[in-house]
């Protein structure tokens, strides 16, 4: 009875149903953000404390691994440490307490910007290029459209890896190795696929008509498709953005082949940490942590794109 | 404001004929209507003028020119589709304001602002201006798509079923409304529709199509009055004309003529052949009467008060018929 009054509708879910569904949302939640979590509480832990055994849930926090991060570090004797100046700031200090010294900036700034620069440009590139090939084949009458689709789809049928080797040898001839471009043209191969085909359901769902429209008031066709299509494409323009965005940022096995110094991404750097004056957990995490932070922001600031439906019913169909 | 005229246009849909020799003049400040069923050319007519079909042979011209190979926006001419088609990004104001802002005006914003408000009181929707176009009911946004080709100055403003969807208050508010919009501006308007009240009631001439050909042209009052074919004939006046064998009301009829075609007020009762009353339908202002004549339905109208009931006896006979071959063209 209670369930009976509780709902408006007899397909609304009851109170309890709701209860149910909650604890398993919040249940699947916590499991799947437990490894992130440790991950970031590690960032924040002292070495000691990341390798200490039980593992430590409550332990006093420390900068430590993010100024090992973003710095790298000189030995020195306890003799010449006391022969130093006191410490010009937190991290010289926190340094000092392991008999080390600041001997300068880490390459890890260099390298997140070099993510951020591929990353965002094989996605800004993958969007432009797949926005005008999904319209090209939504509403252009194109031979051998159903052929060319597939063709397009074929490219992801096989994992990007198994071309490496020539890839290697080409960008080498070419003088793409270890530069942005080159990295950002890769990715760009790799995810244009993905952005036509999810880019073109988008676009078959844009009733022709706003295009006509926009034509018979005065615009023409590529006026029509910026101020017209594109607005009501916005949605699938963010998700498709979003997941070129993911693959891009964590790809991992052409970076190390192909980047080395020049234009090296952080996934491949931040392991390297590790080998810097022993088992650096605490510098991991942290690296590990601001890698995720772009890609976070990045979806939060589309979500709105992502969860809106606003855009159909002016169409009477 | 300009002259539309189509000469012997065709076109084809792969291999169905969607108009076939059509040719159509419409002059300045022509209210032109063209009827027809489901399929029979209409909204392609209207598509090849603005240039969103291409045509397969004849010519258009806007104007004395010829518009072949111009794009629909050089072609200056405003459409209302039939699915209102509104711009769901935008609020209605700038849906409003979307044609005056293309790059082929150059309007300041003052005269944008002007020309939306004025169109917008027109239309009854001045208070809905900063709304969603998708937060409108069905009414309004098709107001609001008038409302776009309205405020634009066109060759030719070309209207594609526009009232079919609303209620039918708002229809006869905006029949009247769309009637006096077009007499105060002089507008020219190609209207398609399948109400024939829409098409009795505004047209200045009125084009009857038949699979993808023009079967008549000429005012309302004629094609009602001399309908070329019983086609013709059956696409207006309501309830429909009754066709019957020629010889049910026995010899008079001309040779060549196999059917007779009686309009409901053409049917003059209390002499000739009785017939047996059916259904009688009280409508208020007027009773329409079902006959049965030998096994042949027959409609008429009768005074609002009438007294008959089914199963009572009447006597009908012919006023003014009009008779049609075996082909259903006009005889006599």
């Amino acid at each position: 009875m209670s369930g009976l009054s509780s709902a408006w509708s007899v397909t609304e879910p009851s109170s309890r149903q709701k209860w149910i569904a909650g604890i398993l949302v919040i249940g699947y939640a916590l499991i799947t953000m437990m490894p992130l979590l440790w991950v970031f509480l590690t960032g924040f832990k002292t070495p000691p404390d990341s390798i200490s055994y039980p593992p430590k849930v409550i332990f006093e926090p420390s900068v430590e691994g993010y100024v090992n991060l973003f710095t790298t570090r000189t030995r020195v004797t306890p003799s010449q440490l006391d022969a130093l100046p006191p410490p010009a700031n937190f991290a010289e200090e926190i340094v000092r307490q392991r008999d080390m010294v600041i001997a300068g900036p880490s390459k890890f700034g260099e390298r997140f910007m070099n993510s951020v620069i591929i990353g965002f440009g094989s996605t800004f590139l993958s969007i432009v290029l797949g926005t005008m090939a999904a319209y090209a084949f939504s509403r252009f009458r194109i031979p051998f459209t159903d052929d060319l689709m597939f063709f397009i789809l074929s490219t992801r049928m096989m994992p990007p890896i198994a071309v490496a080797i020539p890839i290697f040898l080409m960008y080498r001839q070419l003088g793409l190795s270890d530069t942005h471009l080159g990295m950002i043209l890769l990715y760009t191969a790799v995810n244009i696929s993905l952005a036509v085909w999810l880019l073109k359901g988008f676009i078959d769902e844009i009733p022709r008509e706003y295009e006509e429209a926009a034509l018979i008031d005065g615009y023409t066709r590529f006026q029509a498709f910026y101020k017209v299509v594109l607005p009501q494409a916005a949605t699938g323009i963010a998700s498709t953005a979003i997941f070129c965005l993911i693959f891009a940022w964590n790809e991992y096995a052409f970076a190390v082949l192909l980047t080395s110094g020049n234009a090296q991404t952080a996934p491949p750097f931040i392991p390297t940490i590790i080998g810097v004056g022993g088992l650096d957990w605490p510098a991991v995490a942290a690296g590990a942590t601001i890698f995720l932070l772009p890609v976070m922001i990045f979806t939060i600031l589309l979500r709105k794109h992502l969860l809106r439906g606003i855009t159909f019913g002016a169409v009477r169909k | 404001m300009a002259d539309v005229r189509l000469a012997s246009v065709s076109k084809r849909f792969g291999t169905t004929a969607a108009l076939t020799d059509l040719s159509l003049d419409i002059e300045d400040g022509d209210f032109v209507v063209m009827l027809g069923p489901t399929g029979a050319g209409k909204t392609t007519t209207l598509r090849s003028i603005a240039g969103l079909d291409t045509i397969d042979g004849g010519d258009i011209t806007i104007g004395g020119h010829s518009v072949a190979g111009l794009t629909p926006a050089q072609r200056d001419v405003a459409m209302v589709f039939q699915q209102y088609s509104l711009y769901p990004h935008l609020t209605v104001r700038d849906n409003l304001a979307f044609p005056l802002k293309s790059p082929l005006m150059s309007l300041d914003k003052a005269a944008i602002k002007r020309k939306v408000a004025e169109v917008a009181e027109v239309l009854h929707i001045s208070h809905k201006l900063d709304n969603k176009a998708t937060a409108l009911s069905g009414g309004e946004m098709q107001r609001v798509s008038i409302g776009r080709a309205l405020v634009r100055d066109p060759a030719i403003y070309l209207m594609d079923e526009p009232l079919s969807s609303l209620d039918a208050k708002l229809r006869s508010e905006l029949r009247v409304e769309l009637k006096r919009v077009q007499a105060d501006l002089g507008a020219t308007l190609l209207y398609v529709t399948h109400d024939q009240i829409e098409a009795m009631t505004m047209a200045t001439r009125v084009g009857v199509l038949d699979k993808g050909r023009l079967v008549q042209f000429g005012t309302p009052r004629d094609v009602y009055e001399n309908p070329a074919s019983l086609y013709v004939a059956t696409r207006l006046g309501l309830p429909r004309i009754n066709a019957l064998p020629a010889n049910v009301f026995g010899a008079g009829a001309p040779s060549g003529a196999t059917t007779i075609g009686l309009r409901p007020e053409h049917i003059r009762q209390g002499e000739g052949r009785s017939t047996r009353v059916t259904r009688v339908e009280h409508l208020g202002d007027q009773t329409r009467l079902h006959l049965d004549l030998d096994g042949h339905a027959l409609v008429t109208l009768t005074d609002a008060h009438s007294a008959l009931s089914p199963g009572d006896t009447l006597s009908v006979t012919p006023a003014n018929p009009l008779w049609f071959d075996s082909a259903g063209a006009r005889v006599g």
